[in-house]
């Protein structure tokens, strides 16, 4: 009885969290779309989430395609299919490891770096004082983020999939012999439409649930240093579980229907 | 001009007001004092909206605090946190000037800005701290721009959380002076929530003494070292035997 009762807590809790997260999920999409807009907010945010994140997403990308041109050059030759490799690499990078790993960095850049900032806002007064001074900090502190998040995760997918591709290229050029030429039109001639429609959308998906989190756990944040370690904590965690679940979904959706 | 009736407020088991009362006359300055973690604060945020109450009446002008216009009506008000509130990411004149670059008292941002430097000026500040970030200043100057910024869209409401908190004497007595001197000049109405007795006797026309929930005291500051409350007594005096159990 006792286990019973611990796991019944356990499935509510988890269910009152996930309600809360959907009706701060739907708060959010509320605002975007009722004025006061915060154009300065927005644009330090698209700095902030977007140009401020290539290198990181950059140099992840190129050794992720290096790294995958490598072990598919050395598992294809087991059964003679070295020649697949800017095929795989191409569609490894566009269609999962692209979009994956960059949600993954903005999460650990960008999700962490929001929560803990609006953690510190919540503990020193800060929010209380934003809404004395008439600014809805929905308004001011989640839309800017969220909506910054959901159009430029998509690009820094983009530049990281070209990046990735690029460094499987050049590892397969300039360490295993393939010819520069026939590695670029095999990569080009593989690659579908909707492997690239299906990276930028998992990029835009990736993206608001990263800030979404962000947002929910500063603005939900306890007291003290201790608070904003958690909140921040239990940020990153959720956008991370977040972007793998809903990769899961979206590669079903895309690649099994 | 606020009257506040039968507030209640609980945070689980603990119930931090039970029945609050407080009347503070237009143009005013009313200190509430009592100890740490007696819900001054708490009364304070029930007034703008900050923490709901459980039960009670919140009157502004006759007009209930929780109805109509929210923008309006928090437009009235302005309010020094106790450890300033100022807002990181923006430099100081845009902390001051936060309310006139946005929102219904929107004005051009270079008028915002002479604005935001006059008020810095009026606090004792000079306009070299307008491009500086919070990050940059002392207790004392983050005090000051707070202060700045409470008084920049010229409320008719002024609220002070802990005014000097955390500051030496000098700077205790210099902010003081300050509140006193704008709340005089601007014709505002003021509530303070401090421990400081040396603030109550600067800053306050009346002082109410909370405990336990509920106001034990209240009256004007000249008759409080006479008023023959026994909770009152114990914490000017700063006496550890008393009605006011010592450790809570």
């Amino acid at each position: 009885m006792k286990f019973l009762a611990i796991l019944g807590r356990t499935v509510l809790t988890a269910f009152a969290a996930i309600g809360r997260i959907a009706f701060f999920a739907l708060e959010a999409v509320s605002h975007l779309f009722r004025p006061p807009f915060y154009g300065r907010e927005f644009l330090s945010q698209l700095v902030h989430i977007g140009w401020l994140s290539l290198p990181v997403v950059g140099l992840t990308a190129v050794f992720t395609g290096g790294a995958l041109a490598l072990q598919i050059y050395a598992g294809g030759s087991r059964f003679n299919a070295e020649a697949v490799v800017p095929q795989i690499v191409a569609v490894g990078m566009v269609r999962e490891l692209g979009p994956v790993l960059v949600g993954l960095m903005i999460a650990a850049r960008v999700t962490s770096s929001i929560a803990a900032e609006i953690a510190t806002m919540k503990v020193t007064e800060q929010i209380d004082a934003l809404v004395t001074l008439s600014t809805h900090p929905a308004k001011y502190l989640t839309v800017p983020r969220v909506l910054a998040a959901l159009l430029v995760v998509p690009l820094l997918v983009g530049i990281g999939d070209i990046i990735g591709i690029f460094g499987g290229y050049a590892v397969a050029t300039g360490t295993l012999g393939f010819n520069p030429a026939t590695y670029i039109n095999n990569t080009v001639d593989f690659l579908e439409p909707l492997d690239v429609i299906s990276s930028l959308t998992k990029g835009a998906v990736f993206g608001f649930c990263a800030a979404l989190m962000g947002c929910y756990h500063g603005m939900h944040s306890g007291r003290g240093a201790m608070g904003v370690g958690r909140a921040t904590k239990t940020a990153v965690e959720g956008a991370a579980v977040l972007i793998l679940a809903t990769n899961f979904i979206l590669t079903g959706v895309f690649f099994s229907l | 001009m606020i009257h506040m009736e039968g507030i209640h407020k609980s945070f689980g088991s603990n119930h931090v007001l039970r029945g609050f009362d407080l009347d503070i006359p237009k143009g005013s300055s009313m200190v509430i004092i009592g100890g740490s973690g007696t819900g001054k604060s708490i009364a304070l945020k029930c007034v703008l909206g900050l923490v709901k109450p459980d039960q009670g009446t919140i009157l502004v002008d006759g007009k209930d605090a929780s109805s109509g216009d929210r923008d309006a009506f928090l437009a009235r008000f302005g309010m020094l946190f106790q450890g300033g509130a100022l807002f990181d990411s923006l430099p100081v004149w845009q902390n001051v000037a936060f309310r006139l670059l946005r929102g219904s008292l929107k004005r051009p941002r270079e008028e915002a800005r002479a604005i935001a430097i006059e008020k810095l000026r009026r606090v004792g500040l000079k306009s070299d701290v307008a491009d500086r970030f919070p990050a940059e200043l002392s207790g004392g100057m983050a005090k000051r721009v707070g202060l700045a910024r409470a008084i920049a869209a010229e409320p008719e409401i002024i609220f002070f959380d802990e005014p000097t908190t955390g500051l030496d004497p000098i700077m205790s007595g210099v902010i003081n002076e300050l509140i006193r001197e704008i709340v005089v000049e601007m014709g505002a109405t003021a509530m303070t929530i401090t421990h400081d007795m040396t603030s109550v006797r600067a800053i306050a026309d009346n002082i109410a003494m909370l405990h336990d929930g509920v106001i034990q005291w209240t009256g004007p500051v000249a008759e409080m070292d006479q008023s023959g409350d026994p909770y009152l007594e114990q914490f000017i005096n700063g006496r550890a035997e008393g009605p006011i159990e010592a450790v809570r």
